[in-house]
């Protein structure tokens, strides 16, 4: 017999509280309404007044609609067949064809053990040099690409994960514009990886808090296919629109704001995704890439913050160019000491050479003399973005590094790039005296 | 002892009863699949108790039972600690992938030492004697240490010895001792005995005051910013500063007995690293595995909340433990700052009046306390052992202006704080130079580190007023300054990590160094112009830099110096 309750005393904002019992924490229900049915899940139980966030918004709800508890937390069915498909924020076809039959796997199954883990160790080559470089990417690392509104990160994104060679490549979009996501379609299907791809797609037309199951979804079926042994790429855009649905259902509990309105557990709902990120010790691995369009283009936002906190660093998209200041891969020390001898010298030599070039363009900015050290650095500096920084540049790491070489000894004395005298002795492209 | 659950509110629960409950007490909520999730009462109103869940609730009823415990939240303390990798509540992570495979499993627990394992006991007390808690009654051998078995650190009053195990091989079950009280009841002691972890374990005649310099073979702490023995230190920074790495060089380079490492809701891949590389890196100083000298507390980002607020408290009960037994233990814990807002999200359940950032009003308090367990102790038996606590912090925004940085700043010895225009430029370790600070002297003579910093502080205040006056606008002696406080930064404050040689400084190679630099730092080079002065400098760095990478007694660090004499005899002509 199928138990309704229909005693509903609250709705605000996406939350409808209805009296009932035998209800679980983190359960699942279904609401119906005039409008259909929605998923829900318990946020909150207090005697018999029953919590609960309701994924399709709180639009047209009344106060006798039925609620329906499917006592089991939010699932999504796994097998093979999920493999070029597309659905939607609640786990619903959005392809036009049928539901996908299978066993069912939890949402948010708890942490991996540590000990389980391996230490990644397997650069992911994108062509693109300042990543490859100066930032490498490892496989089972989360990182994010922090942007704003404008800049081509989702293109990015989608170009990183066609380079990275995954077995299986899980899109999740979070309020993407249905353009953006035809593009991703299209890009994918260029890439003749099309057909193992998968795809959770929740738009900008969708009720915003339905945009909170992407993550999970995305993660639990990646979750399962790296158990498998497959090398799995998770990619996420927009994580901002995320941290905004948590913030408004933060907002409706009455929950105590912490930083500009979201709530103080925000670091550790962003850290329960990202943290599936992961590399099995006896089975495969789950990459993650996100994007964080920065409110205000500021990174000191608490969304881009404590994504900063938790990723294994992130990558700057800014004029459409990756800034070498800011952007960090945490895990490049793993792989880059074992490609070629002189991967980090070089790293470290150009960037801070950089550095002390866009020192040099602030002074000549504000109209003081250019010293010959000065007018180095700034010959350098038009070298290295044009030829590296540039995203349009496509090329291996080896050739990246020579390229880097012939830069540095077209600008400086050897002495002056800071580079130990025996890595110059080995790769210095010019004669030495 | 048990009640009923009335209310479930993500890892706060709120349950009803008639019996006694005891704040601060151990509970367990039993899901209806019978699984028994630790938690702890951590307020009672009337008949109402409040309890944080350890582990996620998911699939919590109203109406569940409770079960209601006396005892508070501990850890036990025994032989067979140092080398574990624990989760925040002890269990040991690695028997429990054993158990239950990849992932973590609510309401499993399991044992934290090993209940089957032989230790080889010597007694070094005999019949008769006279003790108190603390006080030792014999020994195991654990890896490299003398591993002490005490009188339990609860018991209250004196005992006499009635009976000492023999010489022999023992588990920590096994009774090895009878002590017998005032009141003429015998009281049996094991190898392994409890400890509440939130309070501070203590047994001692007298703290004293730290001195005694900590070496990390880090330069810019040992020689700018140095650490003590028993002292504490904080480590704040933006992400992606730095403040990790630090630790972990300080955890395996640290001129110290043991190293506890709390990895307090941060990533789990950073203690696999820890975790994979300890057992195949060989402690110079022991010629063994640096596992032996290490215990890995983790309570990483995606593991319940709840957990990570105890975490640093089982890691601070552990390090105590050792320090009872006259060692240096160094506990770092990485980040306070998530311990904070584990505090926080608690504190926002429980309703209370939120103070600034939604931080509850006794988070200094709490940061202080913590604070407070390191030290330097003497114990009864004139032995000294100390904690040294060393926490990272990572403020929101990387503003330092918030409670969790400023509560500690209140509290701590010594500051590291963490740059991002240094972590940006790529020099690390990104301490700024300008704005940390320690109260405690180090292994270079105060009086030359006040120089060289009032140097680099100079050096600032020229490279400041140049971006106003430019380079054409400052005297070359001026000039001179700003390219010295380079220098000494790049030769000196930076230090490469992953070099084999650079990584680690000890401290005689450092006072040689620091001296060297300063007898260039003190040189009157009289530069004709600034084009002179910069190509001098930089041949200068270019030198120091190559002998740093220099492994000591190799004959690339003798030519090296000798050039750098020469360099320092010609005032830079020649090298
Ligand atoms: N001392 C160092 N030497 C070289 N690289 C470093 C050093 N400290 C940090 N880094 C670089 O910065 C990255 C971030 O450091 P980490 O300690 O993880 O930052 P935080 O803990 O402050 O967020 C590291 O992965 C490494 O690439
Ligand atoms: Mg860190």
């Amino acid at each position: 017999m199928r138990k309704y309750y229909d005693d509903i005393s609250r709705i605000a904002g996406n939350v409808v509280t209805v009296k009932a019992g035998g209800v679980g924490y983190d359960d699942l229900a279904v609401l119906t309404s005039d409008r259909g049915e929605s998923l829900a899940q318990v946020i909150r139980l207090e005697g018999r007044q029953v919590s609960l966030q309701v994924f399709a918004g709180t639009q047209g709800v009344a106060n006798n609609d039925r609620v329906r508890f499917l006592h089991k937390p939010m699932q999504v069915p796994f097998s093979d067949a999920l493999l070029g498909r597309v659905f939607d924020g609640s786990g619903r076809p959005r392809d036009g064809r049928g539901p996908v039959e299978a066993t069912p796997v939890d949402l948010g199954s708890p942490a991996v053990n540590p000990v389980k883990r391996r230490m990644p160790d397997k650069m992911v080559q994108t062509g693109i040099p300042m990543i490859d470089i100066f930032n490498s990417l490892v496989e089972s690392q989360k990182l994010p690409i922090f942007s704003v509104a404008g800049e081509p990160y989702n293109e990015l994104l989608a170009r990183v994960g066609l380079q990275a060679n995954a077995d299986i490549i899980i899109l999740g979009g979070m309020g993407l514009r249905h353009d953006d996501y035809l593009k991703f379609r299209d890009t994918f299907e260029q890439g003749g990886v099309l057909g193992r791809a998968i795809m959770f797609i929740h738009t900008a037309a969708d009720p915003v808090v339905e945009c909170l199951l992407v993550p999970d979804l995305c993660l639990a079926v990646g979750e399962q296919f790296a158990l498998q042994g497959k090398t799995v790429l998770v990619l996420l855009t927009d994580m901002t629109a995320f941290s905004d649905a948590l913030k408004e259902i933060a907002i409706v509990m009455e929950q105590i704001p912490s930083n500009r309105g979201y709530p103080g557990d925000l670091y550790t709902q962003l850290a329960r995704r990202y943290e599936k990120a992961v590399d099995f010790d006896g089975a495969g691995s789950m990459t993650v890439l996100a994007c964080v369009t920065m409110p205000g283009d500021d990174v000191t936002h608490p969304v881009p913050d404590n994504t900063g906190y938790i990723t294994e660093g992130q990558f700057y998209l800014r004029n459409g160019r990756i800034e070498p200041f800011g952007s960090l891969s945490r895990l490049k020390q793993q792989v880059n000491g074992k490609t070629r001898d002189d991967h980090r010298s070089i790293m470290d030599a150009c960037i801070q050479l950089y550095a002390l070039c866009r020192e040099s363009r602030e002074k000549r900015d504000m109209g003081f003399e250019m010293s010959d050290w000065d007018k180095k650095l700034l010959a350098y500096g038009a070298l290295f973005e044009e030829k590296i920084m540039d995203l349009s540049v496509n090329i291996p790491l080896f050739e990246a590094l020579d390229r880097c070489w012939a830069i540095l000894a077209e600008c400086f004395d050897p002495a002056e790039t800071g580079i130990r005298r025996a890595t110059i002795e080995k790769h210095w492209p010019k004669p030495l005296s | 002892m048990t009640g009923k659950i009335v209310a479930v509110h993500g890892n706060l629960v709120i349950a009803e009863t008639d019996t006694r409950v005891v704040q601060n007490s151990v509970g367990y909520c039993v899901r209806q699949d019978g699984v028994r999730l630790l938690s702890e009462v951590v307020r009672v109103r009337g008949r109402l108790a409040d309890l944080q869940v350890f582990e996620e609730t998911r699939g919590l009823r109203v109406g569940d039972t409770v079960e209601f415990r006396s005892e508070m939240l501990s850890v036990v303390l025994g032989p067979g600690l140092l080398g574990q990798i624990y989760d925040g509540l002890q269990n040991p992570l690695p028997k429990l992938a054993e158990q239950v495979g990849f992932f973590l499993q609510p309401g499993t627990y399991i044992h934290g030492l090993l209940p089957d394992k032989k230790w080889t006991f010597t007694p070094e007390i005999g019949v008769g004697a006279k003790v108190e808690r603390g006080d030792v009654l014999g020994s195991v051998p654990e890896g490299i240490f003398k591993h002490q078995i005490m009188v339990p650190f609860g018991w209250q009053g004196s005992f006499t010895v009635e009976r000492v195990a023999a010489a022999g091989d023992y588990t920590i079950e096994d009774e090895i001792a009878v002590l017998k009280d005032e009141a003429g009841q015998s009281r049996s002691v094991k190898m392994q005995q409890d400890w509440p972890v939130k309070l501070p374990l203590n047994v001692s005649r007298r703290r004293l005051m730290p001195t005694e310099a900590l070496t990390t073979r880090v330069r810019i702490i040992d020689s700018m910013f140095p650490i003590v023995r028993g002292g504490t230190y904080c480590i704040p920074g933006p992400f992606g500063a730095g403040k990790t790495v630090l630790q972990q060089i300080t955890s395996r380079h640290a001129e110290i007995d043991i190293v506890i490492v709390a990895a307090c809701g941060e990533r789990a891949g950073e203690v696999v690293e820890t975790l994979r590389e300890f057992p195949q890196l060989i402690d110079p100083r022991t010629g063994r595995s640096l596992m032996e000298r290490t215990i890995i507390i983790c309570n990483t980002s995606a593991m319940p909340v709840a957990a990570r607020e105890a975490s640093v408290y089982t890691a601070a009960t552990l390090a105590e433990y050792y320090r009872q037994m006259g060692l240096d233990v160094l506990l770092l814990a990485d980040s306070t700052s998530r311990w904070a807002q584990a505090m926080r999200e608690l504190s926002g359940r429980l309703e209370e009046i939120p103070g600034e950032e939604a931080f509850p009003a006794y988070l200094e308090s709490r940061i202080a306390a913590f604070y407070e367990r390191a030290g330097a102790i003497e114990l009864r038996n004139g032995k000294v052992g100390t904690l040294t606590i060393g926490g990272t912090v990572s403020p929101a925004g990387g503003n330092f202006e918030e409670p969790v940085t400023q509560g500690t700043l209140k509290v701590v010895g010594a500051f590291h704080g963490l740059s991002r225009a240094r972590s940006d430029a790529r020099r690390y370790p990104a301490i700024d130079p300008l704005d940390s600070w320690s109260k405690y002297a180090g292994i270079i003579e105060s009086s030359k580190v006040s120089r060289v910093r009032s140097m680099l502080a100079r050096g600032n205040e020229v490279r400041q007023m140049m971006t106003v006056v430019g380079e054409e606008g400052t005297s070359t002696e001026d000039f001179t300054v700003a390219l010295k406080a380079d220098f000494f930064d790049n030769c000196y404050l930076q230090q490469n990590a992953y070099d084999e040689v650079d990584g680690a400084t000890p401290a005689e190679r450092q006072k040689f160094v620091f001296d060297k630099i300063l007898e260039v730092l003190d040189l009157d080079f009289g530069f004709e112009d600034k084009s002179t002065a910069r190509q001098t400098m930089v041949r200068g760095s270019d030198l120091f830099r190559n002998w740093n990478y220099a492994a000591s007694d190799s004959d690339e660090y003798r030519q090296l110096l000798e050039r750098i004499d020469r360099f320092i005899a010609t005032k830079g002509r020649e090298e």
